[in-house]
């Protein structure tokens, strides 16, 4: 059960962050692997801030496609990278959740005076995806290791068959329903009536928002580019409706099927870092305040056997984190929905907007009520950058942190992140 | 990069060989080492004139632990060996004449001069003489020098400082550069002091400890060499760069300690942004927020200037010139945040000097540059700041390395010491007019062109 008081702690201080520009799968990042993204994504950071040789409190990233040699990947990074090798970390995994989560963690330690400073991050690589040895394979092979004689052995060999060569590909599906999330988004889609033109508009906003905020500097002190790419590679300051709206749906089926590899987040690989720190260690290294990790909260739903759609768990985070914090769904000046479809976000919106809904789902009296628009997703999101999925966290908390500082004194954010398996993350960030 | 014809020259063979055709004989030049001695051998000093340098420079030399020898007579004799410097003390000049006695101290002394020898010059400005003989005398010196300069071989070099008088007390800091490693491609120059108070003698291993400075341009080639020696000098370098070199950027900070600002220079709110990043980093300290500020970064868009639209014409200007003087002003105007004492480098060119075909945009803005601190010193020297130029002749960078060979051959032997010079030593210029115990040297341009034949 989620706890509806707060108790009484400091709030951690979110200084800056750092990400690489996410590149398109297979593409510039092709051969870069996990442990190489994060390590120079914390290496950005540490020349950003000054921290070579510094011992932090801890730093807390994780990948959701992970090989096998990304064992300890978190802690191997640290070692690769110019922090101070005493600085402990460790491995998250929340699917997209988990820069979200890492954040909340490294901030968590923070306000109970555990830590004084630590990172939070993510890196995710579609290109370098973990190809695993088919079952079948694996047993031929298990068997060969443990065979004793050259009879044994030919015995074992004798068992393999040409098929057993195609390597099992780790799909973005649900492991238990077997749809893709897009599958699983477009059902939310038609069941909350989002058109297609809807999800273009958003769509168009997101590219031409990044692309405005790129122009104008504002990433210039929240990312260092990475094997030749200084922009998202996914971005297309040019995008239109008329562009988007020839698309074909990729997602859903016939009649009616809205979603297109356009209002849908391309697969991509990336890395972020957020460095958090109690206000007091920032003041000691001349580090800056940018805003304060206020609150989180992570919520999940039953898409299996319940009914709800799979993305739709931030939906349920929401008001209980509000009411947490006694504040209403517009006390807000910037909201960050990640887009892991357009779909997605009209669908959580809509969602809060609806009085049956929030009635009969939520346990509310009255509907959060309705956002506006012209404060969401100001500076482009997923659908423009990317998203490689553990890292889609981090650059949402850095940005939004440096959007709060920008705004001035007492300005509050807030964040929403949806993750597979039903899950979903937000928190509330203030300047 | 290795200059595989100054090893040839070198080597035994080598040596045999251009000897006997006459080629160019490059020496391997002496550079500064931290711990290693000032010079490599003894010092001898002479007059021409009844001068009045002789204790100051003593004074500088005993503290280097350098010995000064008795000065070669004309057959050659001497009590030290071969001096590793030969100075001048030409203050007392009254008339041309006075300058026999110059002849006379020199010749023989130069004779025995060690390879990478340091000689230098000092004298009292011209343009403060009392009469006309007077002001020639002190003149010829500015001949003298420069011949000198070229009849040198082996690495050694020759320098003039103009020391007014008020100024002695400045003399230390340019004396111990122009005699050490740090000055090894800098020849034939005239550099004029100016009276500054100074603080205390500071760290001669970490001269610039405690400072903040900031280096534009410094992912890479010669800023990223001027970054590097600042810090092993004791500074926090801001490395400055455009954020599509943020790569490289971060690595060069990471490397020395010091912070990544991923800035383009020549947006609107450059000056602003830096000067806030400053604020937010910086202050608390002392009274300002920065030390030091090197304007190094530049670009070069060459086409004949009948050929050369607007956008390459404005966009190095934009780099070279603009963004120096709006950084500048806004440092200026900003309460708080530069230094008093601050130092203030830009990075001029040796086309600036002597111009050059297809770079008339690029030669102009370096012209500027040199104009814009000659402009700025007076305004500079009122709250005991200096701002110099430094401008590099032909530096060895991975974009020389990329020039066919035949243009990279010429283009790095027309100079005096027969060779290209390296990115750290046009840091190690920069780096010596940072120092506290630099205030004397303000408004000046100095040449890191290992005396070039271009523009001299
Ligand atoms: N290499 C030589 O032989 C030589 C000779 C004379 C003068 N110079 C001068 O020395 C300086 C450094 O030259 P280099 O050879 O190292 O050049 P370089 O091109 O290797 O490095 C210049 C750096 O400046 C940066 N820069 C360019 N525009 C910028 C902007 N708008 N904002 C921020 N950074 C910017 C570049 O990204 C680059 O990293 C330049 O001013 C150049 O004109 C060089």
């Amino acid at each position: 059960m989620a706890s509806n008081t707060k108790p009484t702690t400091r709030k951690a201080a979110i200084v800056g962050g750092n990400r690489i520009p996410f590149a398109r799968s297979n593409s510039k990042y092709a051969q870069a692997s996990n442990q190489d993204m994060l390590t120079a994504t914390l290496d950005g950071l540490v020349a950003r801030f000054g921290l070579q040789g510094k011992v932090l409190g801890e730093v807390v990233a994780g990948a959701v496609l992970k090989h096998s040699r990304d064992f300890n990947l978190t802690r191997e990074s640290v070692l690769g990278s110019k922090l101070s090798a005493t600085t402990p970390a460790y491995d998250v995994q929340q699917a997209c959740g988990t820069g979200l989560e890492a954040a909340i963690l490294v901030a968590n330690k923070i306000a109970l005076g555990q830590i004084e400073s630590g990172i939070a991050g993510g890196v995710d690589t579609t290109s370098d995806a973990p190809l695993a040895v088919n079952d079948d394979l694996r047993r031929v092979l298990i068997s060969l290791n443990n065979a004793k004689t050259m009879q044994d052995r030919l015995r074992a060999l004798g068992g393999f068959r040409p098929g057993m060569l195609a390597p099992e590909i780790p799909r973005n599906a649900e492991p238990r329903t077997g749809l893709a999330m897009g599958d699983h988004a477009a059902i939310t889609a038609k069941e909350w009536e989002i058109g297609r033109e809807e999800q273009d508009e958003l769509t168009v906003r997101s590219h031409h928002n990044l692309a405005a905020a790129y122009d104008r500097g504002f990433f210039d002190d929240l990312l260092t580019p990475y094997l030749g790419l200084s922009r998202d590679q996914n971005l297309r300051p040019d995008s239109s409706i008329e562009k988007l709206a020839k698309l074909n749906p990729v997602f859903g089926k016939g009649e009616g099927a809205t979603m297109t590899a356009g209002n849908s987040t391309p697969l991509s690989d990336g890395a972020s870092a957020v460095l958090l720190a109690s206000d007091e260690w920032a003041e000691a290294q001349g580090l800056p305040v940018l805003a304060h990790f206020v609150d989180g909260q992570t919520a999940a739903v039953d898409y299996v056997h319940g009914g709800e759609g799979l993305l739709m768990a931030p939906v349920y985070a929401m008001p209980v984190m509000l009411a947490r914090n006694g504040l209403t769904l517009q006390d807000f000046d910037f909201y960050e929905i990640h887009e892991a479809f357009a779909s997605t976000v009209l669908a959580t919106m809509k969602a809060w907007e609806d009085p049956a809904f929030c009635k009969e789902k939520l346990g509310l009296d009255a509907p959060l009520g309705s956002i506006d628009r012209s404060k969401l997703n100001v500076n482009g999101s997923s659908l423009a950058a990317g998203h490689p999925f553990a890292a889609t966290g981090g650059r949402i908390v850095a940005s939004l942190a440096k959007m709060l500082h920008e705004a001035g004194p007492g300005k509050r954010g807030l964040i929403s992140i949806c993750a597979a398996g039903g899950q979903g993350v937000v928190a509330i960030l203030e300047s | 990069m290795s200059d595989w014809y100054r090893d040839f020259a070198n080597s035994g063979f080598g040596t045999t060989i251009t000897k006997q055709l006459g080629l160019p004989r490059p020496g391997v030049l002496r550079r500064y080492e931290p711990g290693g001695p000032l010079l490599p051998g003894t010092a001898v000093i002479g007059s021409a004139g009844e001068g009045r340098l002789r204790d100051t420079v003593s004074a500088v030399l005993k503290d280097a632990g350098v010995t000064v020898q008795s000065p070669v007579t004309a057959d050659g004799a001497s009590d030290g060996g071969k001096p590793a410097a030969v100075i001048l003390d030409a203050t007392g000049l009254s008339t041309p004449g006075d300058l026999t006695a110059a002849h006379d101290f020199l010749a023989p002394a130069l004779k025995r001069l060690r390879p990478s020898g340091r000689v230098i010059l000092l004298a009292d400005p011209p343009s403060d003489a009392a009469s006309p003989a007077q002001a020639a005398a002190r003149q010829a010196l500015d001949g003298l020098v420069r011949s000198i300069g070229k009849e040198l071989r082996e690495g050694s070099t020759a320098n003039l400082l103009y020391v007014p008088a008020g100024a002695e007390g400045a003399l230390a800091s340019p004396l111990r550069f122009f005699l050490s490693g740090r000055s090894a491609y800098v020849d034939g120059q005239v550099v004029t002091l100016s009276a500054a108070t100074l603080p205390a003698a500071e760290d001669d291993e970490k001269p610039l400890a405690g400072k903040v400075a900031v280096v534009t341009g410094a992912a890479r080639g010669i800023g990223a060499a001027i970054a590097k020696v600042m810090a092993r000098d004791g500074a926090h370098v801001v490395a400055v760069d455009v954020p599509a070199s943020g790569q490289s950027l971060a690595e060069v900070a990471n490397e020395i300690g010091g912070t990544a600002f991923q800035l383009d220079i020549t947006a609107d709110d450059a000056p602003q942004r830096l000067v806030e990043h400053l604020r937010e980093r910086h202050s608390g300290g002392g009274q300002g927020c920065v030390d030091i500020v090197v304007h190094n970064a530049g670009i070069t868009r060459d086409k004949l200037l009948v050929n050369m639209d607007a956008a390459r014409w404005n966009s190095v200007m934009a780099v070279n010139l603009q963004a120096q003087l709006d950084i500048t002003q806004a440092l200026l105007d900003a309460d708080g945040v530069l230094n008093d004492d601050a130092r203030i480098v830009c990075v001029s060119s040796q086309s600036g000097i002597a111009g050059n075909r297809g770079q008339t945009n690029y030669a102009a803005s370096k012209a500027g540059v040199i104009g814009m601190v000659r402009a700025w010193a007076p305004v500079f020297a009122e709250r005991r700041a200096t701002i110099n130029a430094v401008a590099p002749g032909f530096i060895v960078t991975e974009m020389t390395a990329k020039m066919p060979l035949g243009t990279r051959e010429v283009g790095s032997r027309l100079n005096s010491l027969q060779q290209g010079g390296l990115p750290v030593d046009v840091a190690e210029t920069i780096a010596w007019l940072s120092q506290p115990g630099s205030g004397g040297v303000n408004g000046q341009t100095v040449r890191v062109c290992g005396q070039s034949l271009l523009g001299a």
